[in-house]
Order: C-alpha cells, then structure tokens, then sequence
C-alpha cells in the first residue's frame, strides 16, 4: 500500500514537472471545424518534424473571433473566412502582419444518395427536391458562396422558399446526412474520400470562377507572440508537408500565399 | 433592435405559447395519473418526463432529426399521412418544445396534486361527485397555484431553449429563427451590439418571470426531482 501510494505520488510529480514543459513546447490552437480533419493530421506532422506540440479546439470562427475578443487564450487562429482575423488584428489582439491565407476552400454540391447530384449540377436547375441546406451566409463563406452560384446560375429567386440554414457546414452536412434536407452546399473537404474524389453520395464540385475565392486565413494572436511553438507552426502551415496534407483534403492552395486582401463584403445577402 | 430580431421575437413567443397550451393539455393528465398511481412503471414514467432536465438538448434535437427525417419512423408516419416532414417546420420546432419542456409543466401540476389530500376527493364522492367534476371543481381550484407556475415555467423554459430548435430548425428567418438561435447568430457574426439588445432583454425576461413566480405568487422553487 505504502508503496503503491508512494509510485501515485512520483507519477503525479512526473506529470506535474512535465506539464510545465509541456507547455513552454505547446501552441494552442482554435481550429475553424472544416479544417478539423486536415489540421490534425498537420498537428502530428508538426509534432513529428519540430518537437512541439499542438493542442487543437475545434469550432466555428465566428465564436472563436467572439471569444478570443474576449480573452481566449489560443495562440494561433486558423479561421474559415479571412474577415475575422482582420477584424481581430484591427482590435488589437493579433499581431499586426502575421496573417496569410493557409488553404482555399472549394464548394460542393452535395447529397447523401449516390447518383442525385449530376456532376454539372443541373439539378439546382431541374428541381425535384423540397430542401437545400447551406451555411448561414451571414456567419460562413461556404454560405456567402453558396448564395454567389445560385446568383449567378440564376436560380437563387425560385430556390429561396427551399433554403434551410445550418450555423455552419458540418450542420448543412448533417441536415443532408440524416434525409433532412435532400441536398446541400458544404465543403469539399467533409467528404473527399482519400484518393480523392467524393467518399459517399453524389456531389457536384462547383467550379471556382462561380464564387469569390473562399479564403482561409490564419493569425498569430498576441498571446502567442513570445512562444516559440506558435511562430513555428505559423510557418509549418506554409511548408510542403502541410501544403501536400491541405490539397489532399480538397482545399486549394493561394498562389504565393502572401498576405491577400478581404473579399469586399457587399457579396452578403 | 432591427425588425428581423422584433421577428425571432414574435415566433418564439408564438412557439412558447403554442406549446405550452399543449402542454398543460397533456401534461395534466399525465401528471394526475403520476400523482396518485401505485403503478410499478411509475418510477419508469417519472424518469422519462425528467429526462430533458438532464439531457443535452444537442442530445434530444439530434435524435428528433433522425427520428422526424424522412428516414426515421415518426417521418415516415407524418409523410404517409401527407404532413410531409416536421424538421424546418413551425410544427417541428412546437413538438420539439413539448417533450424538451414537458418536465417543468408535469413536475409542478404532479406536485401540487400530490398534495391535495384523499379527504377533498372523499367528501367530493359522499357528495355523489363524478371523477370530472371531482376535477374540473375540486382538483383544479386547489391546484391553481401549481396550474400557474407549469404555465409560466413551461412557457419561460421554452422561450429559451437554444441546442434542440438549432438541431430541427434550420434557422429559416420567420419560420424557424428564434431568439436564442438569432443572440447565437449575432454573437458569432460579432455584432455585438444587437446581441447584447437581445440578451438583456431575454435576462430581464427570464429574472421577472421567477421573480413574479417567487414573489407575487409565493411558490416555492420547483424542478426538483420527483419520485
């Protein structure tokens, strides 16, 4: 008993010296939900080629940019539109000329029953569904895209009666998953399968010059500034490894990746 | 406040409302029942009305989704019998509201019967007093008290639930967008302003709401677990 009580003590003072180091060595990480699947296997990568660490908090930008307002304490903040870490960096709590576009997201399309979705998408033209799911334009870009195409194919007036809005892409994949809504905008990257193409159901990849750019862009926050783990997977995020897990997931990769002007935000409906 | 938040407003009110006056409609009997059986499912019955005190509300609206698809068995009955599906519907978000604030309407009406004591119903039957009439003028006047707090509990829960409309609603503007969802909406598009027009006057709400429960009518706090 005694020494079963004395190895608890020596374990817990292990874990407790090594929880100090841990930290000195670990970014924390808000991670925008579309990028949950790409970022984690970049983390390990990360892990991997540096020695530090990266602990990951998925969620939707618009609460992470409330929350870090308010004095979250992550480090790093890969947000799913490029408004959001300008808004931060104007506030004052990212640091001033760290942010750059990590990947681009590409618009799909997409219904959970194999052979729905033509892969011209002429179904927005033909009809024949009661409910089309998308992300709330007002909170996402997937959905402030969403609403650009149906614009521009000219169908958004007779499809508006049959919009159904989730706070974000994982709920318009989940209103289209469970039979809800028959189909639905989301992001390539929630059903790629892994070589490539759609894993499950049928989709239509909506070509690029349809939409503005879905720019996702990453910011260094001022309390990671002085942490050396934080700048360094800033510039992982930039490096070929990365890169090669980005596209693998069906993201685009900027040109350049240098810092990019925000989408006008007139395009909102 | 601009006229789409005076329209998340209004719906929730309506929805509240709604669901509510079925409540109270179901709930009672259910609650007399629970109040006076010996009936070994009792306890059964008792947990699963208390259920939505403890679930995550994410859990319950996930669970009406697949349950009220159009794969689930309940969606299937609601689109043979030509109501199409309740999911992004008014009537979706009303029956959703039911079994999430059931437990604030049935606890309260359970408890104020169980202590009317069997002597009222007694000297009601010597007087040759039917079971309705029993209820309608015996039961109901001693029991106003707790017919008032599952009112007003069930409606004030119901103007604040968040996790099970998000899960059915779909979040169309003026057909399923209530309050909590639109706060939610304005807090992450870090409009901050009309966010906090909208909470504060949800809070105000709410802390009248008890207060009046708690004050004016000298109920005591309920949502106790029953057994």
């Amino acid at each position: 008993m005694v020494t079963y009580l004395r190895q608890s003590v020596c374990l817990a003072a292990c874990l407790f010296l090594y929880s100090f180091t841990a930290q000195a060595e670990t970014v924390l990480v808000a991670v925008a939900s579309n990028f949950t699947k790409p970022m984690s296997e970049i983390a390990a990568e990360f892990e991997k080629q540096t020695g530090y660490g990266a602990n990951l908090a998925f969620g939707s930008s618009g609460k992470f940019a409330s929350q870090l307002l308010n004095g979250a304490p992550f480090e790093v903040f890969l947000s799913a539109d490029g408004d959001k870490p300008l808004r931060l960096e104007q506030e004052g709590v990212a640091l001033a000329g760290s942010r750059f576009t990590y990947a681009l997201g590409t618009l799909l399309l997409w219904s959970a029953k194999p052979g729905a979705v033509d892969a011209d998408g002429q179904i927005l033209h033909k009809g024949g569904f009661q409910h089309l799911a998308l992300a709330d334009p007002k909170l996402a870009p997937y959905g402030v895209a969403a609403v650009e195409v149906m614009n521009k194919l000219k169908v958004y007036d007779k499809l508006q009666p049959l919009l159904v809005y989730g706070e974000n892409i994982s709920q318009a994949q989940e209103f289209v998953s469970t039979g809800n809504a028959e189909l639905g905008f989301i992001a390539l990257s929630q059903v790629i399968a892994d070589g490539g193409g759609i894993g499950e159901g049928s989709g239509w990849v909506v070509p690029t010059e349809l939409h503005m750019p879905i720019r996702q862009d990453a910011v260094l926050m001022k309390a990671g500034a002085q942490n050396p783990a934080a700048s360094a997977l800033m510039a992982f995020l930039k490096s070929p490894p990365a890169l090669a897990i980005i596209e693998r997931y069906g993201y685009r990769l900027p040109n350049g990746r240098e810092v990019v002007a925000n989408p006008p935000a007139d395009e909102k409906h | 406040m601009n006229s789409a938040d005076f329209a998340t407003l209004w719906l929730t009110f309506k929805v509240s409302g709604v669901a509510t006056c079925l409540m109270l409609i179901f709930g009672t009997p259910l609650a007399w029942w629970l109040a006076r059986t010996q009936s070994r499912w009792k306890g059964l019955c008792n947990a699963l009305v208390a259920l939505p005190l403890v679930l995550p509300p994410t859990v319950l609206g996930f669970y009406l989704l697949i349950l009220l698809g159009p794969n689930g068995p309940i969606g299937k009955l609601t689109s043979a019998l030509g109501m199409g599906t309740l999911p992004f519907t008014f009537a979706g978000l009303v029956v959703a509201s039911v079994l999430y604030s059931l437990p604030f309407v049935v606890q309260p009406l359970q408890a104020s019967f169980a202590g009317i004591g069997p002597q009222a119903l007694e000297a009601a039957a010597t007087l040759r007093a039917g079971p309705l009439d029993t209820f309608f003028h015996v039961v109901m006047p001693l029991a106003r008290p707790g017919f008032l707090t599952a009112a007003i509990l069930g409606f004030a829960h119901t103007v604040g639930e968040f996790g099970v409309v998000l899960m059915v609603g779909g979040n169309i503007p003026d057909k399923t967008r209530v309050v909590s969802v639109q706060i939610y909406n304005h807090v992450e598009a870090l409009e901050l302003g009309q966010a906090h027009a909208l909470a504060g006057g949800l809070l105000l709400f709410s802390f009248l709401v008890l207060l009046v429960l708690y004050t004016a009518l000298k109920t005591q706090p309920v949502a106790h677990p029953l057994t």
